[in-house]
Formats: C-alpha cells, sequence, structure tokens
C-alpha cells in the first residue's frame, strides 16, 4: 500500500495540541500520522497529488475515472486548462492585499510553487479537462509536508455537477459518503418534478380563466361578442381617440321582419337566422372591427379599421343585400332584411360612447322610418342626438 | 392533506383498476372526477373517504389497497429515482429510510409525510415505526419497500403490523445483491417524462 507522508514533524513547542488557532508559520501535522492513498481516496475521491514540478503523481478514483487514463508523470498543464486562482510563478501582484501595504502582505499566505504556478493555499483554484473544456473543476491546495513532497488538491465539479455524472456515467459510490452531490442531484429531479406539477397547474388556471373570461364576454348563442363585451371595447375606442387615437364608427342593425319568423316559425327559426347573421357580420367586417350582438335581433359594429364612409356604406348595403337572401329552415322560407344607422366617433367634438350610440340610433329610426333595408349615416350637427 | 398524496392515489386507483373504477370512487367521495392539484391542499377527510370508497368498490382491506398504493409509487419512474438516491444498494437505501421526509422536505416545504425511526438490530434486522397522522402508512410503507427490494435486486422479508398502538415493520434483509435489479443511472434521462 502507498502512503502520502502528510507533514513535516511537529514543532517542538509542546503547548499546542491541535493546531486550531496557530499561526500561519506554526501549522503542525497531524502527530505520527499517515494516511493510505486509499484512504485519500475514500475521503476526497477527486484528489490530486502534483510534485514539485507540477507533474500528476496520483489521482483519486473519480477523477481517475473523469481522466479516462492513468495520467502519472504527466504536466498537469497537459492535463488541465490552469483557470483562475493560479498564477505564473512569482505571480499574485494583482491579488488584492499584496497592493495595499504591508500589514494585508503578511496576512496572505505563502504561495505554493508548482513547476511554473503558483497558488495560494487554503483558496479557490480552478483547473478545466484539456479533453473536455467545457467542464470546469473547482478546488483547494495544500502544501504535502515539505516543498520537495509537492501539494494535495482536493476538487470538485461546482456548477457542473449534473453535466459530470452524465458524461462519465458516475455512481452512487464516485463520491464520498460526505460529499451533498447525490442531495443536489435529488433536489435537482425532484424541483424538476415540482416545477413540472406547477406549470401544468398554471396552464391549466390559464385555461380555465379564459374560458371563463370567453364566456363573460361573447353570446352563447352567436359567439359574437355581448353586450358587455361591446361596451368594453367601445369605451377603450372612445378612452383611444381622447389620447390621439384613430377616430372609428359604430353602425346599428336592427333586424325587420325577424318578429314574423320568430312567430310564425318558431324559436328554432329564430335562432336559425340569428345563427346566419351572425356568419354575415363575422364575415363582412374586417379584421380589427367588433360584431356584438346586443338584443334579441339587434347587433352593432364597431368599425375600428379606417373609417370611410363610402366604405362603411358599401359595407352595410352588402350585409343588408345577404340578409335579404331567403333562406330555407326545414322547409319553409325565411326572410328578413336588416336597417343600419351608423354614427361617426369624428362627428362628436367631445366624444362620449353614450351620445355616439344615441347618434347612432337615431340614424337607425331614420332607416326604419324611410321604409327598412337601408342604411342611414348620423347627422353632421348631431342634432338629432 | 397535500395534493400530492391525493393526486398519487387518484393516479394509482386509476392506473391500477381503471378510469371507471376512479370516476366511482370520485362520485362516491364527492369530488370533480378530474380529481386532485398536486400542489394544492385539501382536508384530511377526503383522503380517508377515497381510500374508504376504494376500498369497498374494490372489496378489499384498507390495509392491502394501501399496500398496493405503496407498491405503485416505487414504480413510478420519477418516484422510483427519487428514491433510489437514497442509497447505492438496499443496505444503504434501509439505513437512509429516517431521512427520507427531511428529504421530501427538501423538494416541498409543506409536504407532511409520516415520521420514520428506524432501528437496525444486527445481522440484517431492521425495524421501522411509522407514525403518521392518518393511520396506514405503515402498510403504504411496506409495499414500498418490497417493491424497492426488487427495484434493487435485493433479497429481504418484510412483515407488517399494526398493534394499533404503532405501525411496524419489520426488514430482515438476506441479501443486498441477489439479482441485478432494475438500472439506475443518477444522470436524469434526457427525455422528460410528460407529467401524469
Amino acid at each position: 500500500m502507498s502512503y502520502i507522508r502528510t507533514g513535516i514533524a511537529r514543532p517542538e513547542s509542546g503547548e499546542d495540541q491541535g493546531g486550531l488557532g496557530s499561526g500561519p508559520r506554526h501549522d503542525p501535522a497531524l502527530a505520527g500520522v499517515t494516511l493510505s492513498v486509499k484512504g485519500i481516496a475514500q475521503l476526497m475521491p477527486m484528489f490530486l497529488r502534483l510534485d514539485r514540478d507540477g507533474r500528476i503523481v496520483e489521482v483519486g478514483s473519480t477523477l481517475e475515472k473523469v481522466l479516462g487514463e492513468n495520467v502519472s508523470g504527466q504536466p498537469m498543464e497537459k492535463v488541465f486548462r490552469v483557470g483562475r486562482g493560479w498564477a505564473p510563478n512569482g505571480g499574485f501582484r494583482g491579488e488584492p492585499g499584496h497592493t495595499m501595504g504591508d500589514a494585508q502582505f503578511e496576512a496572505l499566505p505563502d504561495p505554493l510553487r508548482i513547476g511554473d504556478w503558483s497558488a495560494l493555499p487554503g483558496r479557490r483554484v480552478y483547473l478545466g479537462l484539456t479533453r473536455h473544456p467545457d467542464i470546469q473543476l473547482r478546488g483547494v491546495c495544500v502544501p504535502l509536508g515539505s516543498d520537495a513532497d509537492g501539494v494535495l488538491l482536493n476538487l470538485s465539479f461546482g456548477i457542473h455537477l449534473s453535466d459530470a455524472v452524465r458524461r462519465f456515467a458516475l455512481s452512487d459510490a464516485d463520491f464520498a459518503p460526505t460529499d451533498l452531490a447525490m442531495e443536489l442531484l435529488y433536489l435537482q429531479e425532484a424541483k424538476a418534478a415540482v416545477l413540472g406539477e406547477l406549470r401544468g397547474l398554471t396552464t391549466r388556471l390559464e385555461a380555465a380563466r379564459a374560458a371563463a373570461h370567453d364566456k363573460a364576454m361573447t353570446d352563447a348563442l352567436t359567439g359574437l361578442a355581448n353586450r358587455r363585451a361591446f361596451d368594453f371595447a367601445l369605451g377603450r375606442s372612445v378612452a383611444g381617440v381622447r389620447h390621439g387615437g384613430a377616430p372609428f364608427a359604430v353602425a346599428h342593425l336592427d333586424l325587420d321582419h325577424f318578429k314574423a319568423v320568430n312567430d310564425t316559425l318558431g324559436h328554432a327559426a329564430g335562432d336559425f337566422i340569428l345563427e346566419q347573421v351572425s356568419r354575415i357580420l363575422r364575415e363582412e367586417t374586417r379584421q380589427g372591427d367588433l360584431a356584438a350582438r346586443v338584443g334579441g335581433d339587434e347587433f352593432i359594429l364597431l368599425l375600428r379599421s379606417p373609417v370611410d364612409p363610402g366604405a362603411i356604406e358599401a359595407m352595410t348595403q352588402r350585409i343588408i343585400g345577404r340578409l335579404e337572401r331567403p333562406v330555407t329552415f326545414e322547409g319553409r322560407e325565411c326572410r328578413i332584411s336588416g336597417s343600419f344607422g351608423v354614427a361617426l366617433s369624428s362627428q362628436l367634438e367631445v366624444l362620449e360612447a353614450e351620445r355616439l350610440l344615441a347618434m347612432a340610433d337615431a340614424a337607425l329610426y331614420r332607416s326604419k322610418s324611410a321604409g327598412r333595408g337601408c342604411c342611414s349615416f348620423a347627422g353632421d350637427n348631431a342634432l338629432e342626438a | 392533506m397535500h395534493g400530492l398524496i391525493n393526486k398519487s392515489i387518484q393516479c394509482f386507483l386509476r392506473d391500477s383498476y381503471g378510469t371507471a373504477l376512479w370516476e366511482a370512487v370520485a362520485r362516491e367521495t364527492g369530488l370533480d372526477t378530474v380529481g386532485f392539484e398536486a400542489m394544492l391542499h385539501y382536508d384530511d377527510a377526503v383522503t380517508e373517504r377515497m381510500i374508504g370508497a376504494a376500498a369497498a368498490l374494490k372489496n378489499r382491506p384498507r390495509a392491502a389497497l394501501l399496500e398496493d398504493l405503496g407498491a405503485y409509487l416505487a414504480s413510478v419512474e420519477g418516484l422510483r429515482r427519487l428514491l433510489r438516491f437514497g442509497g447505492g444498494d438496499y443496505w444503504d437505501f434501509l439505513r437512509s429510510l429516517d431521512e427520507l421526509p427531511g428529504r421530501s422536505l427538501m423538494a416541498l416545504v409543506d409536504l407532511e409525510l409520516p415520521e420514520l425511526d428506524l432501528r437496525e438490530d444486527g445481522g440484517g434486522h431492521f425495524s421501522l415505526v411509522v407514525s403518521g397522522k392518518v393511520p396506514g402508512w405503515g402498510a403504504v410503507m411496506a409495499g414500498l419497500l418490497r417493491a424497492m427490494a426488487d427495484d434493487y435486486g435485493a433479497l429481504a422479508v418484510i412483515e407488517w403490523e399494526d398493534s394499533g398502538r404503532e405501525e411496524r415493520i419489520d426488514v430482515t434483509l438476506l441479501e443486498a445483491r441477489y439479482t441485478d435489479g432494475r438500472s439506475f443511472e443518477l444522470a436524469r434521462p434526457q427525455r422528460e417524462e410528460a407529467p401524469a
């Protein structure tokens, strides 16, 4: 069995029993103790012993697995990429303390010389893996006995733990029982499961919220926006105009002869007609417009695309034309029509939703008086309102 | 009761006995058939009613049903993996059992599992005293330990006893590595399993 001599003989001062609290120049060895390489590997499966020339003497069992080959005798620069914590010999000028006066200089430990490099005992040092550039090991190094014995490093995977476990197919036995690696891996997996559940819960809640929202904002029969959704959208458009946003128009549609269909052919026919109407409105309005059913046979279009009275007129005529095409329900012909009243937001100097709707209403009334099946625009002076 | 436990029972009933049985249990218990959300909390009485309803519908003693639940839990891949983090072999796994509630708390601070008091009597004899808020955890643990013995490939005799005062499980480990058991890689499988 091979051994690593852990220290020089205890200094003479007999008072110091444990070594704790002793000064930097007074660091007693474990009295008369030698540790086997196997023992050290059990404590630190990722240990690395370097000689004073920077050559690898021994490595722990897990580190050996990671390196994938026998590296004894190789210079450390061949196997590792020297990272932070190392300085070329004579370095550490950049370390805080070294530039800040003698007192702090004193507080720094003496650098350990390892081949062409120096490292500070007890401080973090980093070594990348030459063969796996994305994995960097974090460690700490301590001197072994006299200078001639070299140094002992203990390394860990740090944040690269999961990658390393996968890459090198590590198992429970590759970690010291004191290592928290297993807890970390366990936690990572448990948290991922918990997160998955939470994500699922959030998705389900979001779907339920969206469904509840749709239910509150749409007309159950036709799927068009309901009065509530219309008022909300109108309010936003009004506020938009007040803040310099685009003008818009409202077109109030009242079906003609719908009551007759309902009364003579029944509610099923009436519902059928309403579904046809909503389909026509959906098809004839443009993206950005909103079609709402606001009463039994009453609809309002919120026209938010660029407002052009000529285009609106043409659109209402197309809609009326399609409404007037007779449809057959259970073998019987249904005939309806529709009357429009349109008001433009630009017609009001002080825009108010109520007044705009009243203007559209008045225009609709004029369409009805004029014999139905037509479209009227609110007068410019808005006196009707 | 933590939703995770209730949802586990729901999944157990659904996966072991079919959707129809679960729906019948849900109706008996007064639950929506959608069931539980794993990250919410529910009244303890709901859990008890659900187990009672399932035992009655399957005409199976409550304890036997709970043992099956334990075995089922150990077969759910995500959970099996978490359990396997307990130790490299069944021996280590047994010895880490009293850390199990603590481990669960690391992942879910509000998950209340029963207290597990492990005694090692030498010669491969272990006894585990299970004390939970709800009686029956002993049966669940017995089922789980049996399934995990198979998973590790260990040969063990596991007996369970409810004296009324305490629920105790006696484990006699005859051989820790009797078969190869099921494989377990420390690294998380690359392809995530879809949540149940």
